[in-house]
């Protein structure tokens, strides 16, 4: 990673120790740069949250936005100067609780921007509630007996709305992050990132996982390769997260979709 | 026999939080947290290179570089 | 230059003053009064190179238009009360980060989704105060289909050149009025200030115009916007001197420049006894009314208000004259009111006339108020 892309005069950063959001940011600055994008045509856009603090630390044009309205600004700043590589930098509760019809809808515009969702299955920055992706029957500050409720799932999520790239990842698996964080932003049209991360603090903490070391080398034990997960029984996969590439499609033209070619 | 490969660890004490998580990624055992809670480097020539506690280190704190004997 | 009168609706007036002006992106999600502005706007922006985007609601509407602006272009949107309501948030962060941005509002009947084809002047308070903490915005309002092409353009030149959000606060009725328009009156045009020097860049430092020269993104400065406080760098602190700084710049950059900003349109006030302030569609009743009034040899005379906001207590004190009557007309229960009462006290007489059925305050009720009330 080039020392470069990082404002260190504002180091060190404001997250807790042992915080996931540091990983997926560092996996991010080196995708930008073994892509070798020009720095001066990188847009970081973010919404609020501990993750959305992120490209600030970045010597980019940033962008931080109010909660869960990244999309739409970077949906602005993209149409108005396609030439821009537009990267949003999200929270699990930022991008699918307050942000989610932004998201869908951005997914099937098939604009060409970036999300990157630092999913720590919580809300962080307030205190550790509950997100849209907290799994069930998980212990939270507002589901204190538990997680009644059914997460989504944001890979499928996005690849309903339409995104034409979709992919998951955890901050274990640097390279494998790195790689599909390369893929989504080279990729023509809407792509997406579901990059899991640990925020031991508050999700770590009330779920028992252990020290921040353990939440980091754990994702070995509960996450499954794409690839591999395929030779698997539904039995095997009780309680596991599949990780890899899911959607990976040739972005459709109005044409390609069939609409009239001609509006006059 | 080609000879060993030896590594350069630099860690900022200014950035670095202390978390543990090199301890935890490390193949190598390089890294502990003190008895005072504190990162240390206790065997820098074990390392091999592999760049696991730079790439997880939150903090930015950690570079690991190969020394070129010439 | 000739004149050229043009038969235009006021919604199509707002579409083409702001392309006179340079606005080249547009973002909205449709809405009872100024739906027509977006569809003229899907037609016309790409006629013109821009870009025209229909949002999924009104709050990626204004956040889009705030990201295009970031991006350099000249952008707007349009709405009515409820979709007003939802851009409140992002309203706030484009005074914040210092966007310029301009926002068409077609007052509608409300509260709620109230009467949505019926007029109202019920947002005013809502454009000065709608977005939560202090901040300040430019205020225009139109009477006319011809000034709603005007005073679009001006919205423009103004947030561009204070960087900052001005909002064009129109009417149901202005909206759908169809009036002929001169298009060939002087199209100046202003740009934001842009820095030149990449070294020692600071997005928020500012000279004694008070207004910052941020970098369009994408131009190689490095920009970080924020919406929490920041300093000259643009980066977040919690200093609360740098925050008092901050807020207080927000409003001298435009208290400072009052002159250029505001605008009232004034008639017969200097010997007026009764004097008549109102503002948008309300004002052409009283037009009538005043005429009518001097017809019959009473001292009439009116002030409308052009600019809203900022509201200077001092520039209409001088512009009122001596009228000991003040009577204010609106189509609410009494917002401007509260304004006006504020600069008089009790040296005037200050009275409110109020209508909420939906429908105009005619010159025939106008005069019948005056009568009623011994005014
Ligand atoms: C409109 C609005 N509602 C609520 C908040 C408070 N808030 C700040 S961050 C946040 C949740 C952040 O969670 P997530 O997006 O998962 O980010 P994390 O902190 O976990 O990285 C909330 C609810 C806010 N800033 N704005
Ligand atoms: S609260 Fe959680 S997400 Fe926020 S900085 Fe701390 S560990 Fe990270
Ligand atoms: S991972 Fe980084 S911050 Fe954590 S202890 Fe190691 S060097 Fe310090
Ligand atoms: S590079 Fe690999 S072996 Fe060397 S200290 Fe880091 S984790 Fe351990
Ligand atoms: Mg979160």
């Amino acid at each position: 990673m080039r020392p470069d892309f990082l404002r260190s005069e504002r180091l060190p950063n404001i997250w807790c120790p042992g915080c996931g959001n540091g990983i997926v940011l560092h996996a991010l600055l080196e995708a930008i740069d073994q892509l070798q994008l020009d720095p001066d045509k990188v847009v970081l856009v973010s919404g609020i949250g501990c993750s959305s603090r992120a490209p600030a630390y970045t010597a980019f044009d940033n962008v931080h936005t109010l909660h869960g309205r990244a999309i739409p600004v970077a949906t602005g700043i993209k149409l108005a100067n396609p030439d821009l590589t537009v990267i949003v930098v999200t929270g699990d509760g930022d991008g699918s609780a307050i942000g989610g019809n932004h998201l869908i809808h951005a997914a099937r515009r098939d604009v060409d921007i970036t999300v990157v969702v630092f999913n720590n299955y919580n809300y962080g920055m307030t205190g550790g509630q509950a997100s849209p992706l907290t799994p069930s029957t998980s212990i939270t500050t507002t589901t204190p007996n538990g997680n009644l409720d059914r997460p989504f799932d944001l890979v499928k999520l996005a690849a309903g709305a339409g995104a034409t790239y979709a992919a998951r990842s955890g901050i274990y698996f640097t390279r494998h992050l790195i790689d599909h964080l390369k893929k989504a932003i080279t990729h023509d049209g809407f792509s997406l990132v579901d990059a899991v991360a640990q925020c031991p603090t508050y999700f770590g903490r009330f779920n028992k996982k252990g020290s921040a070391g353990q939440m980091v080398t754990s994702q070995k034990d509960w996450m499954v390769l794409k690839s591999v997960a395929e030779k698997r029984t539904p039995e095997e996969l009780v309680g596991k997260i599949i990780i890899g590439e899911f959607v990976n499609i040739e972005r459709r033209t109005p044409a390609s979709a069939g609409a009239p070619k001609e509006q006059a | 026999m080609p000879e060993k490969k030896t590594f350069k660890i630099t860690h900022n004490r200014n950035w670095c939080k202390n978390c543990g998580i090199c301890v935890a990624v490390c193949p190598k055992k390089v890294y502990e947290i003190d008895r005072n809670d504190r990162h240390a480097i206790i065997n820098p020539q074990d390392c091999i290179g592999c760049q696991m506690c730079v790439e997880h280190c939150p903090d930015f704190a950690l570079t690991v570089e190969e020394v070129k004997n010439e | 230059m000739s004149e050229m009168r043009v038969l235009m609706q006021g919604n199509e007036a707002v579409a083409e003053g702001a392309i006179a002006a340079g606005v080249r992106f547009y973002a909205g999600y449709p809405i009872t009064p100024s739906s027509e502005i977006a569809e003229i706007m899907a037609k016309r922006m790409p006629q013109v190179g821009g870009t025209f985007m229909q949002m999924e609601d009104e709050i990626a509407s204004i956040m889009a238009i705030v990201g295009a602006s970031m991006a350099g272009k000249k952008v707007l949107t349009a709405t009515s009360g409820p979709g007003f309501s939802l851009m409140q948030e992002g309203l706030g962060y484009a005074c914040m980060v210092e966007a310029p941005i301009v926002i068409l509002d077609s007052m509608r009947y409300g509260p709620s989704t109230g009467m949505a084809t019926k007029v109202s002047q019920m947002d005013l308070m809502q454009t000065r105060w709608g977005t939560h903490g202090d901040h300040w915005v430019i205020v225009l309002s139109p009477a006319s289909v011809e000034e709603s092409y005007q005073l679009t353009m001006r919205a423009v030149n103004l947030a561009e050149k204070y960087r900052n959000p001005v909002i064009v606060l129109s009417d149901e009725t202005i909206s759908h009025l169809r009036e002929p328009i001169d298009t060939s009156i002087p199209k100046a045009v202003v740009d934001r200030r842009l820095p030149t020097e990449k070294a020692g860049y600071l997005p928020y430092k500012t000279d004694e115009t008070l207004v910052p020269t941020i970098a369009n993104v994408g131009t190689g400065f490095r920009t970080s916007f924020t919406g929490l406080v920041h300093g000259e760098s643009g980066f977040q602190t919690a200093n609360g001197h740098v925050a008092e700084a901050l807020v207080e710049r927000l409003r001298d950059k435009l208290f400072n420049n009052l002159d250029d900003i505001i605008q009232f349109e004034t008639d017969r006030v200097e010997d007026a006894d009764i004097l008549f302030m109102s503002f948008g569609i309300t004002a052409r009743g009283v037009s009538e009314a005043v005429e009518s009034l001097r017809s019959h040899g009473r001292k009439a005379g009116s002030l409308r208000f052009v600019t809203l906001f900022p509201f200077d207590d001092d520039r209409v004190r001088k512009a009122a004259g001596n009228a000991r009557t003040i009577v204010v007309p609106e189509l609410n229960s009494g917002q401007l009111v509260l304004l006006v009462k504020r600069v008089f006290g009790d040296s005037r007489k200050v009275v409110p006339m109020n209508k909420i059925n939906g429908d105009l305050i005619s010159p025939q009720e106008i005069l019948s108020f005056i009568r009623e009330e011994n005014l």
